[in-house]
């Protein structure tokens, strides 16, 4: 535990030798960390490894922290689920073109909007982010989709939340941080057309702030339930997150086309550990890209700070 | 061409203009300028439809809506709807509710990332300190449903681990979430968990902006490090966390209602039912559904959202601070 602990220590700029009081902080500060360190993993890795587990061992309560009498069973009936392998094939759906459509939007809205010359900036600004601060409500937003014809088909989830005023903000004030102005300034003196300045000089430099909003927008559609909730009922177009939900939270899980069991005990249990498996399947996209762009994520976040 | 840039970038003093010349001088600026307005086409479009329409659509909360009559064809009653819902049981509890989770929320997860932030900023190892951080975000990512999953399966009180441990320790074995007093803490702490690390991310960029001469000047002057924090580091917080926090004060209202919604279940909804998950009922679930009283009662909420943002930005603005507009 010692060396353990000896790793952790600062060795950062100073070299001014740590008093003994600065040594006894660091030691309680590792401590305290390595705390909230054990209180944020113990759920993820509980559910990982009662995801491995017999279903007799999970609802026994015999998984402490690592699986007991491992097995994969749980993964093979998930994956065999139709219910569950059709929420996967539709999420994913969503959120592909789902963030495509986001990132196009907002670039395009973030684009004019970012320019010192536009005139009337100041009136659009504020056009497009009052929205942020007061909403008509649920339901003149769900009569509006309504209207238009989109309940119950793919495009509800997609057309009504094309643009997060949020991220659009984010995108402003990326691309009027980063991209300088002098650069306008000499496109326009060689007669470089807004179009082209666009496709030629803005998208190029703006790769990192498309990376963060395909992240952010993906993410959320990859985690939305609740407009498929209230705009989708045709089984057959429901994301994971819908058909999760009732497994999770209704406990409606069918295993009748999956198992031959018979005892309703046996069946119990058999949800129960599914439970676990569906939680690990449905977050692994998320959880598997995160870490590739966390670089980027951080960066959008302190964007977010500094407003337009 | 050159030449045609060259005066079109020089226009001529504006004092020497009278008023019709220099309506003109924006209208020629706003067609020189005509591609910017392409681009802004469909994203205007997006939202005048999909925002500014729904607030128009609002007044049918000031209307007796029926369908085929349509928006602007139903029967006009004035605030029958808002009075309704003022002398309806549910007003005060929703309001209780409401308010109570929404300020408990507040106040129990303001203070964690700032400890947290402080104590990470003190490690000098890269490594440690980046999967702290790492490993902190990553409940961010996790969806509503799967938190509230989480959630049932860890109380469980058979074998949900804390749920468990619960029972077999208090001798109590109805599930915590059909217990109404507890249905506020569980939202509250769950949230905790899974949005901290993320939160900590603003405070350790505003950590990083501080001088670091001021921490090099203090050292030498025999600072510790815990002196140092005190000092340094919090008076540094201070800007940024008295921003957050009126910001979160006047968004308060705006409570995670997909995640109560979720949670609720008929024994808990005395203290769980809020006013967002109730216009959801009321309008869009429920075997009668009423289009008018939903919407009224959206927009109540929806006002009082505004005022209190409103009434934050001010507050910012009296700090001397950069506000939202």
């Amino acid at each position: 535990m010692a060396t353990l602990l000896g790793r952790f220590r600062n060795n950062s700029s100073s070299n001014i030798e740590e008093s003994t009081g600065d040594k006894i902080f660091i030691f309680f500060n590792t401590i305290f960390l390595l705390i909230i360190l054990a209180i944020v993993l113990y759920p993820l890795i509980y559910v990982l490894s009662a995801s491995f587990s017999e279903p007799t061992a999970v609802t026994a309560g015999r998984v402490k922290l690592l699986p007991v009498d491992f097995t994969v069973s749980g993964y093979e009936k998930v994956f065999e689920h139709p219910r569950i392998m059709t929420g996967f094939a539709n999420s994913f759906f969503y959120t592909v073109v789902g963030s495509i459509v986001n990132v196009f939007m907002t670039m395009i809205a973030a684009y004019p909007l970012s320019r010192n010359d536009l005139p009337g900036r100041k009136i659009l600004i504020a056009f497009f982010f009052f929205p942020m601060i007061f909403q008509g409500g649920l339901i003149p937003f769900f009569l509006v989709v309504r209207d238009l014809g989109l309940l119950n088909t793919r495009w509800a989830l997609i057309i009504p939340v094309a643009i997060s005023v949020w991220n659009l903000m984010i995108a402003i004030s990326f691309l009027r941080s980063s991209i300088p102005e002098a650069l306008l300034e000499a496109a326009q003196m060689d007669g470089c057309s807004d179009f082209r300045y666009f496709i030629s000089i803005v998208l190029p430099l703006s790769k990192p702030i498309i990376a963060v909003l395909f992240l952010f927008y993906a993410v959320w559609h990859w985690n939305q339930y609740f407009l498929a909730l209230i705009f989708l009922n045709s089984e057959d177009l429901l994301p994971v997150q819908l058909v999760m939900r009732d497994i999770l939270v209704n406990n409606e899980l069918d295993l009748s086309m999956l198992t031959d069991i018979q005892s309703q005990a046996a069946q119990m249990m058999m949800k129960e550990q599914l439970k676990f498996t569906v939680i690990v399947v449905a977050s692994l996209p998320v959880m598997i890209i995160y870490p590739l762009v966390q670089r980027y994520f951080v960066t959008g976040i302190t964007l977010g700070a500094v407003k337009g | 061409m050159q030449t045609i840039q060259q005066s079109q970038s020089q226009p001529a003093p504006r004092w020497q203009l009278p008023q019709a010349i220099r309506q003109n001088q924006l209208l020629i600026n706003m067609a020189r300028r005509w591609q910017l307005y392409v681009f802004l086409i469909l994203p205007l479009a997006y939202i005048i439809i999909f925002h500014y329409v729904p607030m128009v659509g609002a007044q049918i909360a000031f209307r007796d809506f029926v369908p085929t009559q349509g928006v602007w064809g139903s029967e006009w009653v004035g605030l029958e709807n808002f009075n309704r819902f003022f002398d309806s049981y549910m007003f005060e509890r929703l309001i209780l509710n409401t308010v109570t989770l929404g300020l408990y929320s507040l106040f129990a997860s303001f203070p964690i990332p700032i400890i947290l932030a402080l104590s990470l900023n003190q490690v000098g190892n890269q490594f440690f300190k980046k999967t702290v951080q790492m490993m902190t975000y990553a409940p961010y990512f996790i969806s509503t449903v799967v938190m509230v999953g989480l959630i049932l399966q860890f109380l469980n009180p058979r074998f949900g681990v804390l749920g468990q441990f619960l029972a077999e320790t208090t001798g109590n074995n109805t599930s915590l979430l059909s217990q109404p007093d507890l249905f506020q803490s569980i939202f509250v702490w769950s949230g905790v968990w899974q949005y901290t690390g993320f939160a900590t991310i603003i405070y350790l960029a505003a950590l990083t902006t501080i001088d670091p001469s001021l921490h090099e000047a203090a050292t030498v002057d025999g600072a510790n490090r815990l002196q140092r924090i005190r000092h340094i580091d919090i008076p540094g917080l201070l800007p940024v966390t008295t921003m957050l926090f009126i910001l979160n004060l006047g968004n308060f209202i705006n409570i995670g209602f997909e995640k109560v919604l979720l949670l609720q279940n008929p024994v808990n909804l005395r203290t769980s039912e809020i006013l967002n998950t109730y216009v959801y009922k009321i309008g869009l679930a429920s075997p009668t559904l009423d289009f008018s009283y939903a919407t009224a009662i959206g927009l109540y909420r929806g006002v009082i959202a505004l005022i209190l943002v409103v009434l934050a930005n001010w507050a910012i603005k009296k700090l001397g601070q950069e506000g939202l507009w």
